[in-house]
């Protein structure tokens, strides 16, 4: 434990892309007599390595299909690596789709406790917290209406009160967040910016590399779901724009 | 397993939640709400005490529970299964972007469903009073049979949700096979009948109808639990919930790559 947040122990992820979907017994058996099942082994992550420091701000770099999503699903705890292991000390907040927990026939209010609950939180700790989120949302009297009638920025703006409202130690962040309208949008960073106050460890991932610089102070460089180059931020910086211009 | 335990503890209020919800957003939209937990099978007894004493032609005082008891029992079974089968692909938006222990799907499915069955025994209870059944010292142990079916369900729910990820299919096939389970397990006729017939084998090997026996022998009859039948349903019962984890925790990993 000590100063660690997240060790990433050589993790490798396989993916068994079979040349026909095949998701139904008739097929399967079919397919299977015939031997018609073929699969291709696809490697998204192999052997990435790296451990990232309490407070640390680490960013993720790489072109599409680097694999930055499949590691960041891999760190969340939604995916399970094919190798390796991957350990996190505190509570990992993923900010990536905002509001994805929500049933949208259930109202605002409603969707708080539910949202929380599969967060982790227990009711009585939601119920002292339930105003607090209600104000940061903005959402006034629409909270006791269903989900499915809100904009989608209403629902981010909902997801990310929900999410924040405790001190996360890990924070996952996936670009940066686009949630409603401007003003709204420099509150969250306002919050966020917060909470790199507060010492959170972050691990950030977009395409731009101003963001990147602004924000971390070490990275990674994924290629085809392994590391190329990994250190001080404007080291690996330099290292993409190179990749980017050939 | 510690850890298990642990994480359990953790998710305990989703459990809840996800219980509530299945039970709340089931009747949102109607007009009696939750009053339908009770209509529905108090109507559907109704129809079929008509219909049955009129073609057996015979005046059975108490065949509208003899109905029920069995209805009820296998209602529950239908729909726990059903909904636990289909929760993993419900709940998939879900499970591809938080991690929650995954069992807690069906595990909640199937919780709903008992609160609901649970709630539909008011109609049972004032049924019986109506039909003056005398109530003896038996009627206690009809808890048992009520905490067999309970097991069962799990168990099968796990099964069946596991093999639901893979095979797309078995949603089909499955509302076939809860025909033929119905059809099997003696609901609106008498199992004397089949007996008679030479097809007691159907209804000894299977275990909700031994759940259903055991039911109605506490709680219409009042002669005490069958003992071949409560053993043969327990033994069932916690081989399929043994399996039903076993399956469960060996493929939960894959589910994400198929959903």
């Amino acid at each position: 434990m000590g100063n660690i947040a997240i060790k990433a122990d050589h993790i490798g992820m396989r993916f068994n892309m079979s040349t026909v979907k095949v998701d139904n017994l008739k097929e399967y058996v079919i397919k299977k007599i015939t031997r018609r099942i073929q699969y291709r082994d696809f490697w998204a992550l192999k052997d990435v390595d790296f451990t990232v420091k309490r407070g640390e701000r680490l960013g993720i770099l790489g072109l599409n299909g680097a694999g930055k999503s499949t590691l960041l699903k891999v760190i969340a705890g939604v995916m399970k690596p094919t190798e390796g292991k991957v350990t996190t000390y505190g509570r990992v907040v993923p900010l990536l789709e905002l509001g994805a927990g929500f049933d949208v026939q259930y109202t605002g209010a409603e969707n708080i406790f539910l949202y929380g609950a599969v967060l982790g939180y227990s009711r009585e700790f939601i119920k002292e917290k339930y105003n607090e989120i209600v104000t940061f949302s903005e959402l006034g009297e629409f909270i006791d209406v269903p989900v499915k009638n809100y904009s989608s920025g209403m629902k981010a703006r909902l997801g990310f009160s929900i999410a924040t409202i405790v001190e996360p130690d890990i924070l996952i962040l996936d670009e940066i967040l686009a949630v409603g309208d401007a003003k709204f949008r420099k509150k969250s960073e306002k919050k966020i910016k917060s909470m790199f106050k507060e010492g959170v460890t972050v691990l950030f991932v977009s395409h731009n590399i101003e963001q990147v610089l602004s924000i971390c102070d070490t990275a990674i460089l994924l290629e085809k779901g392994t590391i190329v180059a990994q250190g001080k931020v404007e080291k690996v910086v330099e290292v993409y724009t190179k990749k980017l211009e050939s | 397993m510690k850890q298990n335990i642990k994480n359990f503890t953790k998710y305990r209020y989703l459990l809840g939640e996800l219980v509530k919800k299945d039970i709340k957003l089931k009747y949102r939209k109607s007009y009696l709400g939750i009053l339908w937990t009770l209509l529905e099978p108090l109507l559907t007894m109704m129809v079929l005490s008509i219909v049955f004493s009129q073609l057996y032609g015979k005046a059975d005082k108490h065949f509208p529970i003899y109905i029920l008891t069995g209805r009820l029992l296998y209602t529950l079974f239908a729909n726990a299964t059903k909904t636990a089968m289909k929760s993993i692909r419900a709940n998939a938006q879900m499970i591809k972007k938080v991690y929650v222990p995954k069992y807690i799907y069906p595990l909640s499915a199937i919780l709903a469903q008992y609160v609901t069955f649970l709630i539909s025994l008011i109609v049972l209870i004032s049924v019986a009073i109506i039909l003056k059944v005398k109530p003896t010292i038996h009627l206690l142990e009809g808890i048992i049979p009520l905490i067999i079916l309970l097991v069962m369900v799990t168990g099968m729910g796990l099964i069946l949700s596991t093999l639901a990820v893979f095979f797309r299919d078995l949603e089909y096939l499955w509302s076939v096979i809860l025909m033929i389970i119905m059809y099997c397990s003696a609901i609106f006729y008498e199992p004397e009948r089949v007996m008679k017939a030479g097809y007691e084998w159907v209804l000894r090997f299977n275990p909700l109808y031994s759940v259903i026996l055991n039911f109605r022998n506490t709680v219409l009859y009042g002669i005490g639990l069958n003992m071949e039948a409560l053993l043969y349903s327990i033994v069932f019962s916690v081989a399929v919930l043994v399996l039903g984890t076993f399956l469960f925790y060996k493929s939960q990993d894959k589910f994400i790559l198929n959903l």
